[in-house]
């Protein structure tokens, strides 16, 4: 019965469809490999091609405009070598130049951008030809050059003997949208540097390009600031041990333009800054109860000047520490009722002339942010409550969709004022799961919602968030991947192409042993093997 | 602060009507003032864990059971067939175009209040223990673990020795230091010494458990030297165990323990996990963490679900074909006989049985691919379809086969158990085989598959009764009437808690000894706290005698393989299985979800510190975090 309901939806006529494919494809077809995220037009022929660790070379085009001595190329060569090559040992012996049967890969960008951060306009786009010895990879940045090298790596495979081949391949290759995140949550637990450095290499694997970092919440304040060390010393789990230093985000900004990937920090407030107190006094609200303050906080202050003061100057620093354009300043799950307790607040209310209103609170409160960070010259992000309790719109930019239900309403609504849309619903990654539900990540259709197309436009990409009540770095990684891996190909690839659960589920089967093979500890998606199984506990 | 569940549970309704775009939660946001810092507090029991209770909620937690299997289904879901995987992909499909999915909000899940147990991190709790407020310091440099004067195992019991070296290195974090100075005098509250007396005449030190060990054990910690005593070196281990949980660190980083009298036995005597080493293979790395796992939660029972349909990586010495076409890959995917010494000695180390599963007839499409003639040929009308379906068990040549081959089993596994299966079995392909359809004629069956099946299981069990096991079956065999020897264990796993409630009072109003699963399939999960449920599941719990009570000889937490390999197999099962543990080994009455909470998440800490991955309960912090990435 349930079914028939299902079946009647119109939404579901590409699943029937999608249901005879598979019958097909179970009928008879062997699994077949080739890139993830699928590359927008690719062909390929059975006319294969020996590659040897020992003569492969990686090299600069004549006329690149990006010469040897880009330290982010050079390394990502260093890199993608040992990916091509997994087997690969110094001992096998010293690499040759121009031996016999020696294969070159020619990178030709037309931008030196080899020092910059990539940003949200930043190209990624680039076209590879691989023919008999060697391989051109062109594009307009080095952005698209860590994703041509991506693809090509994944284009290499071994035979049963260990032997390296790849096949004639020619691909046009671009993303289809411009932000494809990661969301951590650093506050719930602590997740210790080398987990996010990792998740940032798992990351590039399936071409993501910003770490967004929800360092910060209720929990704990981990994030070591310089113009107030006591927000940590006094909020994060552990003084010590459990926060992030200065050089440690140094760190991993650093290692993420490495990979071609955005940091985009999130300091949210006013709600979920219970850690925020405890270093920073008359920050929160005090709560009352029967005429006398009850001895607990709610939100951020938003009645004192001193509120706006310490903003000010935080934000100035965060907004230097983190070079990205973007800052998302949260602004989710305010709640009302401390600050209805407070008679301060109730008095600055009727001043400011908002007599009852608290979202008018809000909305003045979240203004003033947006101003402190638009003075530093950043695009603020907020989450979608933000736009749903402000009037005056034209002060938001960036709305992040994350609640659940008709989450394209919601898409609609706000392009249709204007807004850009980061889209989060349909990727909440730590809700419950095996990795074999990962087809619900996959099934998602961001623009399917009706709208001009301006406003398609407006939708700039989407996020998976894996929040981190029941996550740390004891389990972060089998249930981020391979099904953030799905969300991934949705976000690169072209949606007619990768419509159909059932052709993708090979590919990303062993796109899943790939990433075991890379020591990404990937769960798996259903019964079988991978050749090379993960090795540790 | 126990706002949690209600607002979960208005989010699965929303889930499901779809009424979008409203708020999550009304105004149940807590902000400050319920974090309590454990950690931090001075409480002798500070030694690892502070939670922070603040729950942040942009994570929506619905407990709709999207995934779930449905428990009475399939004993472990049997994804061997495309076709099946197919049905998992459509209904996913369908699950995506309109959220119809059933919602089970029958478990109450508390929000627990976060603050040091008075038993510190002790886990499986002890059945008696008294700790004092009398604090003692432990330095490496002098403590040693002893064997008493009049041990029956002494220096010579290498079990025993190896199990000192552990356990030292568990509480001082390394090897053993040089002795500073064999003069330095010993501060007045200063332990140096653990003496360890096992008392009864045959320690076992050489010896395999069984399920008439006896594993009791009494510890006492005093000035100048603790005792533990136990009749044998099973119960040591165990009070070595709770020793190491005893200590921990006081505000100067000093290893203290405090004045403590334990005496402590299990309430069943069988407690165990099932790995299925068939739908993934389990490299033998993460057999043997698990199986130290297991002892730190004080498990006894490892459950080898080693062949199924999928694939068959037992490397048999009697009938090398099986592994060598039916493994995932016959040399890099197999267990080889030394791989299997190698665990069954590795658990013996550490107290615990390796029970075998060998599942016949069903789940056997494996066995097939190295072994001709054993599965049944499927028809389609008149002519063989080239599928296979069960062991055929009309053909002397399948007894011939069983009795060659168990006879190897029962060689090199020394457990007095051999756990045979007998569960899920189809008939279709029986049905389609003329060749079956006349022998069921000929033993005057007509119609009834199940006799068949019975027909089978029974000669089975005489041929494993000639190499002298005892067996475990799954409940179906007993559901089927098949004779039975009165000792033979039955192992239910099907059915929500009223239908295994009754199934257990069934089997032991036979009078005939069982295990329960059914609540413990730790494969299936959910979003929050679903240790809880775990935890609160009691084998004893159902309508029948004393007498029926204690037919029941424990439990195993189930682990099946279709979505687990060694990349999510640890954090998934720890430390939810160290619900089951506790619930197999503490007194009935031990069922404070508050305070299992608070030395549960210490626990899971220690598992932490030494190398296990086990996930966390909830927000919060361990101050050695996982560094195993």
């Amino acid at each position: 019965m349930k079914v028939m309901r299902a079946v009647n939806t119109k939404q579901c006529a590409p699943i029937i469809y999608a249901l005879l494919q598979l019958i097909i494809f179970y009928a008879g077809l062997n699994a077949v490999k080739g890139v993830w995220p699928l590359p927008h037009a690719l062909t390929s022929s059975v006319e294969q091609y020996p590659l040897n660790p020992q003569t492969f070379a990686f090299d600069y085009g004549k006329h690149s405009a990006t010469q040897q001595g880009c330290s982010l190329l050079d390394a990502a060569f260093r890199r993608y070598f040992l990916l091509i090559f997994p087997d690969y040992t110094a001992e096998n012996g010293q690499l040759e130049v121009a031996a016999n049967n020696s294969f070159s890969l020619y990178i030709s960008t037309d931008h030196n951008d080899c020092e910059n951060y990539p940003n949200d306009d930043s190209s990624e786009r680039y076209n590879l030809s691989v023919s008999a010895g060697q391989a051109s990879l062109n594009a307009a940045t080095v952005w698209g050059i860590l994703r041509g090298l991506e693809t090509f790596s994944q284009l290499v495979y071994q035979d049963d003997l260990g032997s390296y081949f790849v096949n004639e391949t020619f691909i046009e290759d671009f993303p289809r949208f411009q932000f494809r995140g990661v969301l951590l949550d650093t506050s719930r637990h602590y997740l210790p540097v080398h987990a996010i450095l990792k998740t940032l290499d798992a990351m590039s694997y399936s071409k993501f390009n910003v770490f967004h970092w929800h360092i910060v919440d209720d929990p704990s304040f981990p994030y070591q600031s310089r113009s107030f060390p006591e927000l940590s010393k006094k909020g994060a789990f552990h003084p010590a041990t459990h926060i992030y230093t200065q050089s440690d985000v140094r760190r991993v900004i650093s290692y993420a333009r490495m990979r071609g990937i955005r940091v985009l920090p999130e300091f949210d407030s006013p709600g979920h800054t219970g850690s925020w107190g405890k270093g920073q006094s008359h920050l929160l609200t005090p709560c009352y109860k029967g005429g006398a303050p009850s001895g607990t906080f709610g939100p951020v202050n938003p009645a004192l000047q001193s509120t706006y003061q310490f903003m000010a100057s935080f934000f100035k620093e965060v907004t230097s520490v983190f070079p990205d354009s973007y800052i998302h300043l949260g602004g989710d799950e305010v709640d009302f009722s401390c600050w209805r307790s407070n008679p301060h607040v109730r008095a600055f209310m009727q001043k400011m002339g908002f007599g009852g209103d608290f979202p008018k609170l809000e909305a003045f409160y979240i203004e003033n942010i947006v101003n402190i960070t638009s003075a530093n010259n950043k695009t603020s992000i907020v989450w979608q409550d933000v736009f749903d309790y402000h009037e005056r719109r034209s002060a938001l930019s960036v709305v992040e969709v994350w609640k659940h239900g008709c989450y394209l309403c919601k898409v609609r609504q706000v392009t249709k004022a204007g807004l850009r849309v980061i889209l989060a619903s349909p990727w909440y990654l730590d809700l419950p799961g095996p990795t074999h539900n990962w087809a619900r990540y996959y099934t998602v259709w961001p623009l399917a919602f009706p709208g001009s197309e301006k406003q398609k436009r407006l939708v700039i990409g989407g996020e998976v968030c894996m929040w981190g009540e029941y996550v740390d770095a004891t389990n972060l990684f089998p249930k981020l991947w391979p099904r953030a891996s799905a969300a991934a190909e949705r976000l690169w690839s072209d949606e007619k192409q990768t419509s159909s659960v059932e052709k993708a589920f090979p590919r990303l089967e062993d796109f899943r042993c790939k990433l075991l093979r890379r020591g990404i500890q990937a769960g798996p998606l259903n019964v079988g093997h991978c050749k090379h199984e993960y090795q540790s506990v | 602060m126990v706002f949690y569940l209600r607002e979960e549970m208005k989010f699965a309704e929303y889930l499901h009507t779809a009424e979008a775009c409203q708020h999550l939660r009304s105004g149940g946001q807590a902000q400050n003032g319920v974090r309590d810092s454990v950690g931090m507090s001075r409480s002798p029991w500070s030694c690892t864990v502070t939670v922070g209770l603040i729950s942040g909620c942009k994570a929506p937690p619905p407990r709709s059971t999207v995934n779930q299997r449905s428990a009475v289904g399939s004993r472990d879901s049997p994804a061997s067939m495309r076709a099946l995987s197919v049905s998992a992909l459509l209904l996913l499909a369908l699950n995506s175009c309109r959220g119809t999915q059933d919602n089970l909000l029958d478990e109450d899940v508390i929000e627990p209040v976060v603050q040091a147990s008075k038993y510190g991190s002790l886990w499986p709790l002890p059945q008696k223990v008294q700790i004092s407020e009398v604090p003692l310091k432990l330095s490496g440099a002098t403590f040693e673990f002893t064997d008493a004067k009049g041990s029956t195992a002494g220096p010579s019991c290498s079990l025993l020795q190896s199990a000192y070296r552990r356990y030292y290195d568990y509480i001082f974090g390394g090897p053993k230091k040089q002795k500073m100075s064999r003069n330095r005098r010993a501060g007045p509250l200063e332990l140096t010494e653990l003496q360890v007396s096992i008392t009864s005449p045959d320690s076992q030190c050489d010896g395999y458990p069984s399920v008439t060990s006896d594993e009791s054990y009494e510890l006492s910690v005093d000035v100048p030297v603790a005792v533990l005593k136990a009749p044998t070196v099973w119960g040591a281990l165990h009070g070595l165990e709770t020793f190491s949980q005893l200590v921990y660190e006081d505000d100067y980083g000093a290893k203290t323990i405090n004045s403590t009298k334990v005496s402590d036995f299990p309430r069943f005597a069988h407690r165990g996990i099932l790995l299925d080493s068939s739908r993934h293979f389990l490299p033998i790395k993460v057999l043997l963490a698990n199986l130290e796992t297991m002892a730190m939660n004080k498990f006894n029972v490892f459950h080898w679900h080693i062949v199924d349909d999928q694939s068959f990586p037992y490397l048999s010495r009697t009938f090398p074909q099986l592994s060598q076409q039916g493994a995932y890959h016959p040399y890099s995917h197999v267990y080889t006989p030394s791989d299997v010494k190698m665990v069954i000695e590795f658990a013996r180390l550490r107290g615990i049985r390796v029970i075998p599963e060998f599942d016949t007839p069903g789940h056997t499409q494996s066995w097939g691919k190295g072994q001709m003639d054993l599965l049944t040929p499927c028809f389609s009308g008149a002519t063989p379809s080239g599928s296979f379906g069960p062991v055929n068990p009309i053909l002397n040549t399948t007894y011939d086969f069983m009795s060659r081959f168990f006879k190897e089993v029962s060689d090199v596994f020394p457990d007095g158990y051999v756990h045979l299966g007998g569960d899920e079995v189809d008939f279709t392909c029986w049905k389609s085989n003329p060749d079956i359809k006349k022998f069921m004629d000929r033993q005057g069956f007509g119609q009834d598959y199940s006799k068949l099946e019975s027909f089978y299981i029974q000669k089975l069990l005489d041929i494993v009764t000639t190499t002298k096991k005892g067996y475990i079956i799954w409940q179906e065999v007993f559901d089927n009437g098949v004779k039975l020897k009165p000792d033979t264990l039955i192992h239910v796993w099907k059915g929500n808690q009223e239908q295994y409630q009754n199934e257990m009072a069934k089997i032991t109003s036979a009078g005939y000894q069982t295990l329960l699963s059914s609540p413990w399939y730790l494969n299936r999960i959910s979003y929050g706290q679903d240790w809880q449920s775990t935890y609160k599941a009691d084998p004893q719990d159902f309508k029948g005698t004393e007498e029926q009570k204690k037919l029941v000889i424990g439990g195993e937490a189930c682990l099946w393989g279709e979505y687990v390999d060694a990349t999510n197999l640890t954090p998934r099962l720890w430390p939810r299985a160290s619900a089951v543990a506790e619930r197999l080994w503490s007194a009935k009455d031990v069922t404070d979800i508050n305070d299992a909470y608070n030395r549960l998440s210490a626990h899971r800490c220690r598992m932490v510190e030494r190398g296990i991955p086990a996930e966390p309960l909830f927000s919060s912090f361990c101050r050695h975090e996982y560094k195993g990435i």
